[in-house]
């Protein structure tokens, strides 16, 4: 049994991969309680396709995906803020208009004869393919996440609690709000080399929301997301390992897994808007 | 004497073209509490949002005594939010904790206190959502009493709640007229506004503005609430709420 938990291990190639779904668990489940508690989730989703033309043009380039993630992200946040602002559109309708937008282009960036065959990579991520370097980056990309969800803590909180009163409080909550839409990008950058583009969004969400619906106070919800954002990324290695199957797509399974049980336990279903 | 609060001229609304209240002149003194009387959409909710500087379009001039602090209907605040009655009450310090920083020590303490004051020093770790509604509505005037406000903006605090919270919310505003500060509040009760020191009846303008005895005569209720005012013999009259769902 012991084996079994240990064995996957051995190699230095699931010993990097370990360390970087630990890394990003840190921050993206806590993440991913706040940005359920504002109703964010599809704006995550949506940040997640819309970089992808970012990535393909990186891809094509030859440049490094962190650059390329950061580019595309800058884009599809600046396009969903644009879209949404149309009133005629609403919130909704706007992303959606811009992702779409943003997704077609990035497949037919990808899709063309030019580009190395990766579009795979750029989507799922390569969480067995990592160089120390790719760990460093994301530690720190990470780290960045976390302290400014740290220091936005209390300006968050009124935000989604009382937003409006929150302006006689001395909180600007549109101010607060466009912060996190900018620390979810960076986690989704964070993300894409381990994960892909597509497959983070599950590691943000779906810790964040089964830590809601067990947790009865803000913090304990913050740490267990973290937590249980950890324990989907071993479990979905010792998965991937034992029945030889994608190591990201398995732990991105795996913390849907953990948001099913936690279902189970349904106490009381907060209305959080989950995907 | 300066005025704790002072309206001249002031309306406005929330877009171009719509007029959701016009012509509010008034002035409430420091140690008064005045009860803000009106149908649903009268005004209420608007005149406050206009005292706050958060109207969006807004006419006339406010002087206020300082930033004056904002107890919602609590049917605003999300219940879902895991948050406890003593988290909600610090709230009222973040205004004056740096962003960096960790909130002060002496206002946890505050909070506390604040809570005991509204009688709910044994509910401070209760989560918010499993409140009653009347202990809700106290726990977001202890969140005021934090913020020491010169002046106390309180939009229907006692409409729903039950008895006890009421008595004890009542107690609380002759605390606060005591201590000097000015308070005004939004209800439905005109004999609650009987109580108080000065009535301001709004209709999407301003109706009436003074004294109690002055201002609470058939003749004005009928014109603050048109249909929505049941006049039981002489001088009895009951404004009939209509909700908006």
């Amino acid at each position: 049994m012991l084996s079994w938990l240990t064995d996957p291990f051995a190699s230095d190639l699931m010993r990097r991969a370990l360390v970087e779904v630990l890394v990003l668990a840190v921050a993206c489940g806590p993440l991913g309680v706040w940005v359920l508690l504002h109703r964010q989730s599809y704006a995550a989703e949506s940040l997640a396709h819309g970089m992808l033309p970012g990535l393909v043009v990186a891809a094509l380039a030859g440049a490094p995906l962190v650059l390329g993630a950061t580019g595309g992200v800058l884009v599809a946040a600046a396009a969903i803020a644009l879209a949404g602002r149309d009133a005629r559109l609403g919130g909704d309708a706007g992303v959606a208009v811009a992702v779409t937008g943003l997704f077609g282009l990035g497949a037919l960036l990808a899709l063309s004869p030019d580009v190395p065959a990766r579009l795979g990579e750029l989507l799922f991520g390569d969480l067995l393919g990592l160089t120390g370097a790719d760990i460093v980056e994301a530690t720190v990309l990470a780290a960045v996440v976390v302290a400014a969800l740290v220091l936005a803590h209390r300006r968050l909180t009124i935000g989604v609690f009382d937003r409006p009163t929150a302006p006689s409080l001395g909180v600007q909550p549109a101010r607060w709000e466009a912060w996190l839409l900018v620390v979810l990008a960076v986690a989704t950058v964070a993300g894409v080399r381990g994960l892909g583009s597509l497959l983070v969004v599950a590691l943000i969400l779906a810790p964040g929301a089964a830590a809601l619906n067990l947790a009865r106070r803000l913090p304990a919800a913050l740490a267990l997301a973290a937590g249980l954002a950890g324990l989907a990324g071993v479990l979905g290695l010792l998965v991937s390992y034992h029945w030889q199957v994608a190591a990201g797509a398995s732990v991105a399974l795996a913390a849907i897994a953990l948001f099913a049980v936690t279902l189970s336990f349904g106490r009381r279903r907060p209305g959080l808007g989950v995907p | 004497m300066s005025p704790a609060v002072r309206a001249a001229a002031l309306g406005g609304g929330y877009a171009p073209g719509d007029e959701a209240l016009a012509g509010v002149d008034f002035a409430l003194d420091p140690g008064r509490i005045a009860a803000v009387l009106g149908p649903n959409g009268g005004g209420k909710t608007t005149l406050f949002r206009a005292l706050l500087g958060e109207l969006p379009l807004r006419r006339g001039t406010v002087e206020l005594a300082g930033r004056p602090a904002y107890v919602p209907q609590t049917d605003r605040t999300r219940l879902d939010f895991p948050v406890s009655a003593l988290d909600v009450a610090l709230m009222g310090a973040y205004g004056r904790t740096p962003w960096w920083r960790r909130v002060a020590r002496a206002d946890r303490v505050a909070a506390r206190d604040a809570l005991a004051r509204v009688g709910l020093g044994d509910a401070a770790r209760t989560r918010f959502g499993e409140l009653s509604g009347g202990q809700r509505q106290r726990v977001l005037i202890a969140r005021a009493l934090l913020q020491d406000a010169p002046v106390l903006l309180l939009d229907e605090p006692l409409s729903g709640v039950d008895a006890v919270s009421a008595e004890r919310i009542e107690a609380v505003f002759r605390e606060l007229r005591e201590e000097g500060r000015g308070l005004l509040v939004a209800t439905h009760d005109v004999e609650q506004a009987r109580a108080w020191d000065a009535v301001l009846c709004l209709n999407r303008r301003q109706i009436a503005f003074g004294s109690p005895a002055e201002v609470l005569t058939t003749g004005v209720l009928q014109e603050t609430y048109g249909h929505e005012l049941v006049v039981i013999g002489e001088h009895r009259a009951v404004a009939v709420e209509h909700h908006e769902h």
